[in-house]
């Protein structure tokens, strides 16, 4: 800026000065927004992540499912009586991420463990049924999830993470 | 002009930068200390303007690109799928789509403003030919990008300018096909114009670079054509060019924002809302506005090879400037002579784009001949003419004398010149217009979606989907409105149950399933309206060899010639309600006995307002077929009036979101250029 000034009012000068960068500002910040949030999803992709109903009559004991929701593997196991038993015998105290198993799963369908099955490690995907623990073991770099989906060993800071979901009926959840 | 810099930051981590890559003192004697002349009037913030808007194209570009799928089969579908889903989708390709056409027309200003002030003489040429070299690759851009879209006259277009290489003798053919990678345009045409849609930008933002050096170099002429000699003829260009090019490109802004909010499809062709058809070309193919003269000169010509060299060198002509025009005055201002012709030339030239635009049939065969002629001679023989026989009037001895003596008469003769040329030009069209027999267009209804506080009516909208549920839907497809659609704001208004509910009754296809079996279940709110048949070989051999069409875009895939003057005052009023006029005028234009003379084949009907007034859809709709549960009256105007509006809704879902916004940012750069305007004159007060 000059610094030559209509010396008689200096005061009305600045305010108008102010008043235009501050209306130059709002308005640049303001034409930012559409900039930025056009990466956000859109709307067929958001309606693409409405809840999904899975049937989980064809899971025998001991078996697994993967389905996807909103583009991530979930983990549906029908875990057998051992894998239950293991779970629900290690200290909680001892665990690098505690959770109880109850904590874990829906009361009155003990056997049905639900995860999203990305290692929280680095989001490579664990394969079940490997591992010390009877759960998951990750290919990456070595996690290993027990039968509760909760960390056990290697660099993954936390347990498997528990979507939302819901049961319908005996037979059938709702993700999402 | 811009010399080594005294620029000397006082921060001691800026000066050892400046010590080793000296870009703040580069920036401060190009931008800030560089001396700009005084005199310069509004027309010199074009280059601003022009500056801005080439980065505004690249940011949108840059951003579409992220959402775009340049792929012949899903390229229409993924630019529907912006406007329609992506946030603030339908608000960046309006800027994208809008901003090329004000690209296009700042150029044209600043390319005759340099016309005009004689911007091309020594020592200013190469600046001028990187001038041409930069309205070259805009010209290769825009048309590539229009291709992009891939709509009818996407497809054409791109059809009829490469065919346009066939006329090179021997080896036309042989590069026509080099240019599609294919026998035809196709898919191969697309994915390359796409990756030089997107390179030709920087190559513009390259050559920009050039001709602002070019500049910085010769200086910048001023409208007095003297070049500056002391102190007193120049001012710093921060604050004060910098200040009056802000307020410039703020006062563009509320024309351009007035096509991106209220008037995005004026200047883009019905016929691109239709998707690619190689086996249909429309009735007129018409390029962009911005390349219209440049058309008509082509048509005129009744050679194909003579055609096309004529239409190239109408651009190239412009390269040789400097030298047919070898007058010593550079400013029209002292001219009289030129100064008149100049004018002639601008109108001719907007005749041309006028011409051009039209079918090349009758009399506008012969005035594109003629205009044509006046548009080579006015480089070739005039400018020659005039730099020998023209007396120019005595010029000021200096900038600051021109502005010293500026007064505000001088103005006066030279607006009504225009005035005058203008009023003559436009009668001449007129006269033109009136020449052709017009086919009766349908009357215009009443709309509460139209103007700046259109809304839509949600009533109408839901019985609307009522109608195209029960009638419409039989034939037609809806297929890029999905149910969730219905509960979007801005729409028929459902609730999420309602939403739900509404979609359940649909049975969608969906799988394969484990078995590997596809299935059917009921409809949820994501899926899209199912289409009433598989492809379109079964839509046409169920309706008598002619598809029905999808009606998702059908309210702005279908319109009318306004014609002139209407066009005209369609921009200021902000009619754009061709589509929804044209569906009432179709839905009642039926008539059982076609008047006397006419004959209609054999399963076809009489329609007022169908182009060619044979039409093989029979009459859908008569009264009562539909019973509406608020009392509606269940006739054939109302269901008309209610299935446009739905139409309306559903090729442009937006529009309500769009003309709100559109006048939040109206009040917003009201006041801003308010602001600026003030700040500006306080700035330049130091000046004089
Ligand atoms: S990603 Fe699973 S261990 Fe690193």
């Amino acid at each position: 800026m000059t610094t030559a000034s209509s010396a008689d009012q200096p005061t009305r000068r600045d305010f108008l000065f102010v008043a235009t960068g501050a209306a130059a500002a709002v308005g640049t910040v303001a034409t930012l927004w559409p900039f930025i949030d056009q990466m956000n999803p859109d709307a067929s992709t958001i309606a693409a992540g409405a809840p999904i109903e899975v049937d989980l009559t064809p899971i025998a004991e001991g078996q697994d499912i993967k389905v996807f929701w909103r583009g991530k593997p979930i983990y549906i196991m029908n875990r057998t009586k051992k894998q239950i038993e293991e779970a629900r015998s290690v200290p909680v105290a001892s665990l690098k991420d505690p959770a109880t198993d109850e904590s874990r799963i829906k009361s009155g369908h003990d056997q049905w463990l639900v995860v999203i099955g990305i290692c929280t490690h680095l989001g490579c995907i664990p394969i079940a049924h490997e591992g010390n623990y009877d759960g998951f073991f990750c290919p990456c770099h070595g996690s290993q999830y027990d039968s509760s989906g909760r960390i056990r060993q290697g660099p993954a800071p936390a347990n498997l993470a528990v979507p939302p979901y819901q049961f319908v009926s005996d037979t059938k959840i709702q993700i999402g | 002009m811009s010399g080594p810099s005294d620029y000397q930051p006082s921060h001691p981590a800026l000066k050892w930068i400046e010590r080793r890559l000296p870009i703040m003192g580069f920036i401060h004697s190009s931008f800030v200390a560089y001396p700009t002349p005084r005199n310069l009037n509004y027309w010199w913030t074009f280059g601003a303007i022009l500056s801005f808007m080439l980065a505004a194209q690249i940011v949108t570009g840059v951003i579409l690109a992220m959402h775009y799928t340049p792929e012949a089969t899903m390229a229409f579908r993924s630019v529907e799928l912006i406007v329609r889903d992506v946030n603030y989708g339908w608000l960046l390709r309006n800027m994208h789509a809008a901003g090329a056409s004000m690209f296009f027309f700042a150029v044209y200003v600043h390319m005759f403003r340099g016309l005009y002030y004689g911007s091309y003489k020594e020592p200013r040429e190469v600046l001028w030919i990187l001038g041409v070299i930069i309205y070259l690759l805009m010209m290769a851009t825009g048309f590539m990008g229009y291709v992009l879209p891939w709509g009818q006259m996407s497809f054409w277009g791109a059809t009829v300018i490469t065919n346009l290489f066939s006329a090179i003798p021997y080896v036309g053919d042989s590069i026509v096909t080099l240019l599609w990678g294919g026998y035809s345009v196709g898919n191969p045409t697309l994915n390359r114009f796409f990756s030089l849609h997107y390179l030709l930008p920087f190559l513009i933002a390259g050559v920009v670079v050039l001709h602002v050096w070019a500049l910085h170099v010769a200086g910048q002429g001023n409208p007095a054509g003297v070049e500056p000699k002391t102190e007193k003829d120049t001012v710093p260009f921060t604050p004060y060019a910098t200040i009056k090019d802000l307020f410039g490109v703020s006062v563009f802004l509320l024309l351009f924002s007035w096509f991106i909010f209220y008037m995005p499809n004026y200047l883009g062709d019905a016929d691109n809302y239709i998707p690619a058809n190689p086996g249909v070309t429309p009735a007129h193919i018409v390029p962009e506005w911005y390349y219209l003269p440049f058309y008509a000169i082509l048509r005129s010509i009744p050679n194909k090879l003579a055609g096309v060299i004529a239409m190239f060198s109408a651009i190239l002509v412009l390269v040789f400037l400097p030298w047919l025009d070898t007058a010593k005055t550079r400013s029209c201002k002292y001219r009289p002579l030129a100064k008149q012709f100049f004018w002639i030339f601008v109108i001719v030239c907007i005749l041309l784009g006028y011409l051009g635009s039209q079918p090349p049939e009758g009399i506008y065969v012969i005035a594109g001949r003629v205009l044509t002629v006046c548009y080579f001679a006015y480089f070739l023989i005039l400018m020659p003419l005039l730099s020998r026989i023209e007396k120019p009037r005595p010029l000021p001895n200096s900038i600051a004398d021109d502005v010293l003596a500026k007064t505000g008469s001088k103005v006066t003769p030279m607006v009504s010149t225009v005035i005058a040329l203008m009023v003559a030009g436009g009668l001449f069209a007129g006269s033109v217009q009136s020449a052709r027999a017009e086919d009766e267009t349908p009357p215009s209804q009443k709309w509460s979606f139209a103007g700046p506080f259109g809304k839509y009516d949600r009533a109408a909208l839901q019985r609307g989907l009522k109608v195209y549920k029960e009638v419409c839907s039989n034939c037609h497809a809806l297929s890029y409105i999905a149910f969730r659609n219905l509960g979007d704001p801005g729409g028929p208004g459902y609730s999420e149950a309602q939403v739900k509910a509404f979609a359940a009754e649909y049975k969608i296809k969906d799988g394969p399933n484990d078995q590997g079996d596809m299935f059917e279940r009921p409809g949820r709110p994501a899926d899209y309206f199912p289409s009433p048949f598989p492809n379109e070989q079964a839509a046409r051999a169920a309706n008598g060899g002619a598809a029905p069409p999808d009606l998702s875009l059908i309210a702005k895939a279908r319109s009318y010639e306004r014609g002139f003057p209407w066009f005209i005052f369609d921009f200021f009023t902000q009619f754009q309600e061709q589509g929804p006029n044209y569906i009432v005028g179709i839905l009642t234009g039926f008539e059982d006995t076609p008047p006397a003379g006419v004959t209609i084949p054999e399963g076809s009907y009489y329609n007022k307002y169908f182009p060619g007034h044979a039409i093989k859809m029979p009459k859908p709709l008569s009264d009562g077929q539909v019973t509406f549960d608020d009392g509606s009256p269940a006739t054939v105007q109302q269901y008309a009036h209610d299935v446009a509006t739905f139409l309306m809704w559903a090729a442009e879902p937006h529009m309500e979101e769009r003309k709100q916004l559109g006048m939040q940012v109206f009040v917003f750069l009201v006041i801003f250029c308010g602001l600026m305007y003030f700040t500006k004159k306080k700035v330049w007060a130091d000046a004089h």
